[in-house]
């Protein structure tokens, strides 16, 4: 299976500031976050397309997440995650003596997982912008 | 219907205070002047409300009276060895101050979200001071405005026309009379209304930061291209940011949660210390949550220290890695949690959410969230800023009274009340 490598950033959108007063136990948070960004070069490389499942894996654990059409450009190599529950498993909790996990420029691996489509993983990736 | 004028916004650091809100029948109708983010609490605020206190009982939450909740919690906390606080971004000051006189109580940890946001700001600020000034100032005469490793439009989405470009100003007026920089990885919608986007390769803050400082000082640069950006457009810029009158330079967690971390923040401040040398030049983090700054004044007066503050020898200490409420919960330390107005069952590293669902956590937050799911006490709040008033910082600092908009639902009470009760109950169990 094709995989690269992609350095992870976590960051706050619109969609996830109004999921948020939607309601954190809402269908529509659900639906707003689950997703991730990447590079459309990047997509290709591991023969994925908008809308595909994919899997992060970094040193502290491994995520399947639906890919989204980027609305706001992503360089290559680089996957962009909206901050919040998902993606918080995989985050690495070393603080480096500061109390702050770095929640950006964590290494991950990607890879195809359409696999995972049977397990209700196909819903994320609504954007409201 | 009816309307109510000048209400702060409770979602932002920008505490946006010129919302008008259209009350019909008691209940929230309408919001004009707001943002997305702002009239989308408005109007949600209300869903999965939390209308009980709670306490677990065979693993199962069940209603309960406020009374015993309170004492539930009161013993909770009294009877832990470490118990540790955290949250406090997103309530009154009035709540935080009651809530350190609480953990000081019970010789505990209290903690606030900066540990996870700009935290790193604070510790670099702590070496040397930052040059800084209030929105107002900034509006009136900046004509230079950065926004590093921030993305506004999406975060803070009135920043740009209340406070920077857009704003109209006692001596700045219009959009051209300023020039917008953006340095971020990606081409944000911000990045895209900028004069100059730098993009920069992930994590390389450290390394623009000290090439521009290079420039800044007329210093020849070696590197054809530093942190993924061409020399001429790195000296370029260096030009720009000392020929302006009043420059500003706004940061994000971008900078704060990438390795480097507080040196980031140091580098940041020498530039633009270096800056002041030819002309103003002024800094300020962007603040997410509405009352994170006023969180750290609140700290920082009652304890002398901002946020990570330990109790548990009598006096307070403060030394993140060790007194961070997300290191204390990675390492397994604690016994007992209160968590306020906050959800860190979503927001922590696996391992801290880990620890934080094996021990007792009471939670003091108006809705459902993952954390209520593993608290063995809930007590539901009226909201701040919508059905109860207090105090909030803005992100420069400036205190901004809180109005109160309608009526809580019946029996839900400010968080200041609750955390009163408790506090007077366990002094109460202890005798005195
Ligand atoms: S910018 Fe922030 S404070 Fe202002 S209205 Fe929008 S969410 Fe509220």
């Amino acid at each position: 299976m094709k995989r690269i490598k992609a350095v992870l950033i976590t960051g706050r959108s619109y969609s996830q500031g109004m999921g948020i007063e939607f309601g954190k136990l809402s269908q529509q948070y659900r639906r707003i976050m689950n997703y991730c960004e990447m590079n459309e070069e990047d997509m290709k490389e591991i023969g994925v397309t908008a809308g595909s499942l994919v899997k992060l894996k970094s040193r502290r654990g491994e995520l399947v997440l639906k890919t989204a059409r980027p609305l706001q450009e992503v360089p290559r190599g680089v996957v962009f995650v909206p901050y919040g529950p998902w993606i918080n498993k995989i985050i690495d909790e070393e603080t480096h003596s500061t109390g702050m996990p770095s929640l950006k420029g964590i290494e991950v691996e990607i890879e195809p997982a359409e696999e995972h489509r049977a397990e209700g993983r196909e819903e994320g990736g609504e954007r409201l912008e | 219907m009816s309307e109510v004028r000048d209400v702060v916004c409770p979602f932002c650091g920008c505490l946006c205070d010129d919302l008008v809100i259209l009350v019909e029948e008691g209940k929230i109708a309408g919001v004009k002047n707001g943002c997305a983010l702002s009239i989308t609490k408005y109007l949600n605020y209300n869903r999965e409300r939390i209308s009980k206190p709670m306490v677990r009982k065979n693993g199962e939450l069940e209603e309960t009276s406020l009374e015993e909740a309170v004492n539930r919690a009161a013993e909770l906390l009294a009877n832990a060895d470490y118990p540790v606080s955290y949250g406090w971004s997103n309530t009154s000051c009035e709540a935080i101050a009651t809530g350190i006189e609480l953990m000081e109580e019970v010789g505990g940890v209290i903690d606030n979200t900066s540990v996870v946001c700009h935290g790193p700001s604070v510790l670099g600020v702590h070496e040397v001071g930052h040059p800084t000034c209030t929105l107002g100032e900034i509006k009136n005469r900046a004509d230079l405005i950065i926004y590093w490793a921030s993305n506004p439009l999406q975060s803070h989405p009135r920043h740009l026309s209340r406070y920077t470009v857009m704003a109209r100003g006692k001596f700045r007026k219009s959009r051209d009379e300023r020039t917008l920089i953006v340095v971020d990885v990606r081409k944000t919608y911000t990045a895209r209304v900028a004069d100059y986007f730098i993009q920069i390769q992930p994590g390389k803050d450290y390394e623009l930061l000290s090439a521009l400082r290079t420039a800044v000082r007329g210093e020849e640069l070696e590197q054809e291209e530093v942190a993924g950006v061409k020399r001429e457009h790195i000296e370029e810029v260096a030009d720009l940011l000392i020929s302006c009158e009043f420059g500003v330079l706004f940061w994000g967690v971008g900078l704060t949660m990438t390795g480097g971390k507080y040196r980031n923040i140091d580098l940041a401040i020498s530039l633009v210390r270096d800056l002041n040398a030819y002309t103003k030049f002024v800094m300020m983090p962007m603040r997410g949550h509405y009352n994170v700054v006023g969180a750290n004044a609140v700290f920082t007066w009652q304890t002398g220290y901002p946020y990570a503050v330990d109790f548990s020898h009598g006096y307070p200490r403060y030394n993140p890695g060790e007194t961070s409420v997300t290191d204390i919960l990675v390492r397994g330390e604690a016994d007992a949690a209160l968590i306020v107005a906050s959800d860190p069952a979503s927001n922590f590293p696996r391992k801290a959410v880990e620890h934080l669902s094996r021990i007792p956590v009471v939670l003091i937050d108006p809705r459902w969230t993952s954390t209520t799911d593993i608290a063995e006490v809930v007590i539901p709040t009226a909201m701040l800023g919508i059905e109860v008033e207090g105090t909030a910082y803005r992100m420069d600092g400036v205190p901004i009274h809180m109005k109160k908009v309608i009526n809580p639902p019946d029996g839900l009470k400010p968080d200041v009340e609750i955390l009163r009760m408790i506090l007077d109950r366990i002094r109460a169990m202890r005798g005195g």
